[in-house]
């Protein structure tokens, strides 16, 4: 099944839910609204042969709204392809969790609101992954001070 | 070491002081605990390796911290490994010495983020800081032998092992 099949099932089936659909160096990106993003996701993966989850990161835009985007990237075992799906998350507010969908997602959800402060409905073990347990904050989001909250950035040599 | 043969005693005795002979032997055997962090841990192992060959100094890597005397702190410490390695150090006999290997080590070195210690001093006690990134092993050979100075240069370590009064650090 091409790439361009696979965006026709999509619209088809969840056609108010596409956003944007980007096609880059043979590279297919679908943007999907965030409500329904588990069927979109049990979708891709039962009907469409997505059997894996490679990546789910955050990103982001500070200064745009909505903030953040999360990223799924997708991969078809058997069919040696693969397909990214993004879903734009307004700041403070939750994305469903597809740690039902791909088990592998648990942790890379975790590892995404550790880093960025996306929050997850519904994860079953949302604790931090990378960052010690007692932090504060969310150290990947660009305006979080790279020298950490504490400390004065380093200023140069002083002689 | 300092010894001394005297003529009247024949050739079958020496003398020394008890300091002298308890640094002697601390100085001779520094076991450092096998504790690297990341890229320094590699050139600490060329160190121990054949071509420099710490074993010649009385120099063995120990794999339990209750059996060694020197950590090396080689390569970054991030915020995440400072309990592990406190425990680790606690976990030492004294008397108990600390090698800060590297710029990481030292002061964080082109890690100047938020998941990075500063420096290892803001939580143990370093008795040699090691400059370089990462240093050759001529340089960690250097700092051990630092060390073996420091260790030479203490004075009442008889005493304080059997428990009159406390080491007195000299400067080297």
């Amino acid at each position: 099944m091409s790439d361009q099949a696979i965006v026709e099932k999509l619209k088809a089936k969840f056609s108010t839910e596409i956003i944007d659909v980007v096609e880059f160096r043979g590279e297919t990106t679908v943007t999907v609204k965030k409500e329904q993003i588990v069927d979109i996701c049990t979708f891709m993966r039962d009907d469409c042969g997505y059997n894996f989850l490679c990546d789910l990161c955050g990103v982001d835009y500070l200064g745009q709204v909505p903030r953040f985007m999360v990223v799924y990237n997708l991969y078809n075992i058997p069919a040696k392809q693969r397909f990214r799906i993004k879903a734009p998350v307004e700041e403070g507010v939750k994305i469903d969790t597809v740690s039902t969908v791909w088990g592998t997602a648990n942790w890379h959800e975790r590892e995404c609101w550790d880093l960025m402060g996306i929050e997850f409905n519904n994860h079953p073990d949302m604790r931090r992954i990378l960052m010690p347990a007692d932090w504060e904050g969310h150290p990947l989001r660009k305006d979080y001070p790279v020298q950490g909250p504490d400390r004065e950035p380093y200023q140069g040599r002083l002689s | 070491m300092g010894v001394e043969q005297p003529k009247t005693l024949g050739s079958g005795f020496i003398t020394t002081s008890l300091d002298k002979l308890v640094n002697w032997s601390r100085a001779s055997s520094m076991w450092p605990l096998t504790f690297g962090l990341a890229c320094c841990a590699i050139e600490m192992m060329a160190t121990g390796a054949a071509r420099f060959d710490l074993d010649r100094m009385g120099i063995l890597f120990r794999a339990s911290p209750r059996q060694a005397d020197v950590i090396i702190i080689a390569g970054t410490v991030t915020k995440k490994m400072v309990p592990v390695i406190k425990t680790v150090y606690e976990q030492m006999p004294e008397p108990r010495y600390v090698i800060a290997m590297g710029a990481c080590a030292s002061s964080g070195g082109i890690f100047d983020t938020y998941s990075t210690v500063q420096g290892v001093d803001e939580f143990l006690p370093v008795d040699v800081y090691i400059p370089g990134c990462p240093p050759r092993p001529e340089g960690l050979l250097y700092g051990l032998m630092k060390l073996q100075d420091k260790i030479r240069a203490e004075r009442n370590t008889f005493g304080a092992a059997i428990g009159v009064g406390d080491v007195i650090h000299n400067e080297v």
